[in-house]
């Protein structure tokens, strides 16, 4: 599949975006700034953008709670999603959700969610309704390495598959399930291995080339649309940082992260731009340039954004 | 008016449902061909098509939780968990995701969803099969409870909960599957959150829900006999509980027991029992009692299932201690 300069220049500015975003989150918890902890999707970046660049705004995605990049890449606004890092009233959920509970339904983004695996059943369920009202629409359904081995995992591809469901299981492979390495917690090399027990197509791709996550995900999409029913795709990926922020990551291989640092997915597709020549160095200076003042202005309406008001603890508890 | 059993008034408030909302969908274990494991659903797959009454897989976890997703995503699923012991197995998918997707996202998505599930003993089916676990769901900010102890209810309120925008969780008791009764016909809605005076009485307000309205009624008749004036309350729905009418129902007769067949600790009882203690502490002229079963799993023999019961003579018993 031969990709447009478009397409590959979006899916960068896509990347930096995320990248951007997520420095500057690492930068303000830092400080003290933002309450609760954040998850942080560095190093994963070409996952959610090669996925979501095959969807539109109909489609629907379910997250993680490491979901900034995939709202991002899904549509989400990054100043709404900024404030609702530091619990504003402005925020996408009004400070109730706060970084792992982040969602836009308007938007197809049935939320980041707290449980591990817990969005599995819930991309199911999505992709039934989009099965029913025979929308075309399919659901991206992004889940870690350690969400694979919850009895979620088996029950939603199972159902999906029964039921030709247009569901894209993205596994996101970045080798650790908090700190337990993947050797400690399956049995198997390949999660998409695991594809077979449910009679779906199971692949396993470099999830740091956003090409090869795009080309995987364009040819579930496809089948997903057609009626063919979902697919499982395992994206092989690393997270720079910790679990968590303020996790030290002491069970991390030193040699390791850096060998997978060398792997980083935006430095790689920055010298492909180059090489194909679909952009020049002072044509990525201005992606990054464009990205560092777009997140500065969402942490300004942030910072400037009011607090939630304490009467608003007992309101959206149940619908009218 | 139609004479029908509880399971088919159940019955009959999803089909109208059905029938007037395309988005309304049915599955579960067994649902489809088998017509349910109590026989709740039959004939809907032959009305509605497989694409609305759907068999699934052994998997509630997968059942519930697919259920907030394609309530997300715009359909009315009525999910049925075989029995509500079960729910464990689906906890997160209710206690996690169903109930606070609402809450956590500032008010944004609508969750328009119904787990039915029947609850209760009186089978010799054991701990694993017979449980009232209610007070574990009216303890979950953003799930409604609701509990019919008669069919004219099973049907207004299972058309009151489709109808709703929130998860609702319907608990069908299985001692009340083929009790007969009036049942208005075509559309007939019980409102969610409003009680019901069952008996009207002057002398103790006894509330009772699902099953143990019967019981009630029981008891308050032998009570008649003996020159007590029991009015019975039924709440219909837990969870939001009609409160002004437990309290107004104490005020009139100054005097409460509370009835369920649920183990006392925490029961959903001791929260009634607290309500009134706050917000009606004057009304009482006597201490609250309740009637529940005791803190153990529920045994097989009948004759331990039957001593483990609540039933008229323990209600008529706690009653006359109030005299």
């Amino acid at each position: 599949m031969e990709l447009t300069k478009e397409k590959l220049l979006s899916m960068y500015r896509t990347m930096v975006r995320i990248r951007t975003f997520e420095l500057k989150v690492a930068e303000l918890f830092a400080a003290g700034k933002v309450p609760g902890f954040v998850h942080l999707y560095v190093g994963e970046e070409a996952v959610a953008t090669g996925v979501c660049a095959n969807l539109t705004d109909q489609d629907y995605i379910t997250s993680t709670h490491r979901g900034h990049g995939h709202l991002i890449a899904k549509g989400g606004q990054t100043k709404l999603m900024m404030a609702e890092i530091f619990g504003r009233a402005t925020g996408y959920c009004k400070g109730k959700g706060g970084s792992m509970h982040i969602a836009d339904v308007g938007l197809g983004i049935l939320g980041a969610n707290g449980i591990v695996g817990a969005g599995q059943p819930i991309a199911t369920g999505a992709g039934l309704a989009c099965k029913y009202k025979k929308t075309n629409r399919v659901v991206a359904c992004f889940f870690g390495d350690g969400a694979s081995n919850r009895g979620t995992f088996h029950e939603a591809l199972n159902m999906a598959s029964i039921w030709k469901l247009p569901v894209i299981y993205v596994a996101e492979n970045n080798m650790y399930g908090i700190s337990n390495y993947q050797r400690n917690h399956m049995n198997v090399a390949d999660i998409a291995d695991r594809a077979a027990a449910y009679g779906i197509p199971g692949v396993a791709v470099d999830g740091n080339d956003v090409v090869a996550v795009y080309e995987a995900a364009a040819e579930a999409v496809a089948r997903a649309r057609k009626g063919d029913g979902p697919s499982l795709i395992e994206c092989k990926t690393w997270r720079h940082r910790g679990h968590f922020e303020g996790d030290p990551a002491i069970y991390k291989n030193p040699e390791e992260q850096a060998a997978w640092l060398k792997k980083d997915p935006i430095p790689r597709l920055e010298a492909k731009l180059l090489d194909l020549k679909y952009a020049t160095q002072a044509d990525l200076d201005q992606v990054q340039a464009e990205a560092t003042a777009e997140i500065e202005e969402a942490v300004k309406f942030a910072e400037s954004s009011p607090i939630p008001s304490a009467d608003d603890v007992l309101t959206d508890v149940y619908a009218d | 008016m139609a004479q029908m059993t509880y399971a088919e008034a159940i019955r009959d408030g999803m089909r109208v449902e059905m029938q007037r909302d395309p988005n309304v969908i049915l599955y579960g274990e067994d649902v489809g061909l088998f017509g349910g494991c109590f026989g709740v659903t039959a004939g809907l797959l032959q009305e509605f098509g497989p694409e609305r009454v759907i068999d699934t897989p052994i998997t509630e976890t997968a059942i519930v939780g697919s259920a907030v997703g394609a309530a997300a995503a715009g359909l009315r699923p009525i999910a049925e968990v075989m029995f509500v012991d079960f729910m464990g197995v689906c906890m997160d998918e209710l206690l996690n995701q169903a109930a606070k997707m609402r809450y956590m996202f500032g008010g944004k998505a609508r969750l328009p969803l119904v787990v039915r599930t029947p609850c209760g003993a009186g089978m010799s089916a054991a701990a694993q099969h017979s449980q009232s676990l209610e007070a574990l769901f009216t303890h979950i900010p953003g799930l409604k409870v609701v509990m019919p102890s008669d069919p004219a209810d099973a049907k207004g309120l299972m058309v009151a909960a489709i109808k709703d925008d929130n998860p609702v969780i319907y608990i069908e008791h299985k001692q009340l599957l083929n009790v007969s009764g009036e049942v208005p016909e075509g559309e007939y809605l019980v409102p969610l959150s409003q009680a019901e005076i069952k008996r009207e009485g002057s002398d103790v307000t006894i509330v009772a829900w699902s099953w143990m309205v019967s019981k009630a009624l029981a008891a308050a008749e032998i009570l008649a006999k003996e020159g007590i004036n029991a009015e019975v309350l039924d709440p219909r729905t837990l969870v939001p509980l009609d409160k002004e009418a437990i309290l107004k129902s104490v005020g009139k007769t100054g005097k409460l027991v509370i009835v369920h067949e649920a183990v006392r600790t925490n029961g959903f009882g001791a929260e009634i029992a607290a309500i009134v203690a706050d917000e009606g502490f004057d009304l009482l002229d006597a201490p609250i009692k309740r009637v529940t079963a005791p803190d153990t799993p529920i045994p097989f023999a009948p004759v331990l299932e039957s001593a483990y019961l609540p039933n008229e003579e323990k209600i008529v018993k706690a009653v006359k201690e109030l005299f």
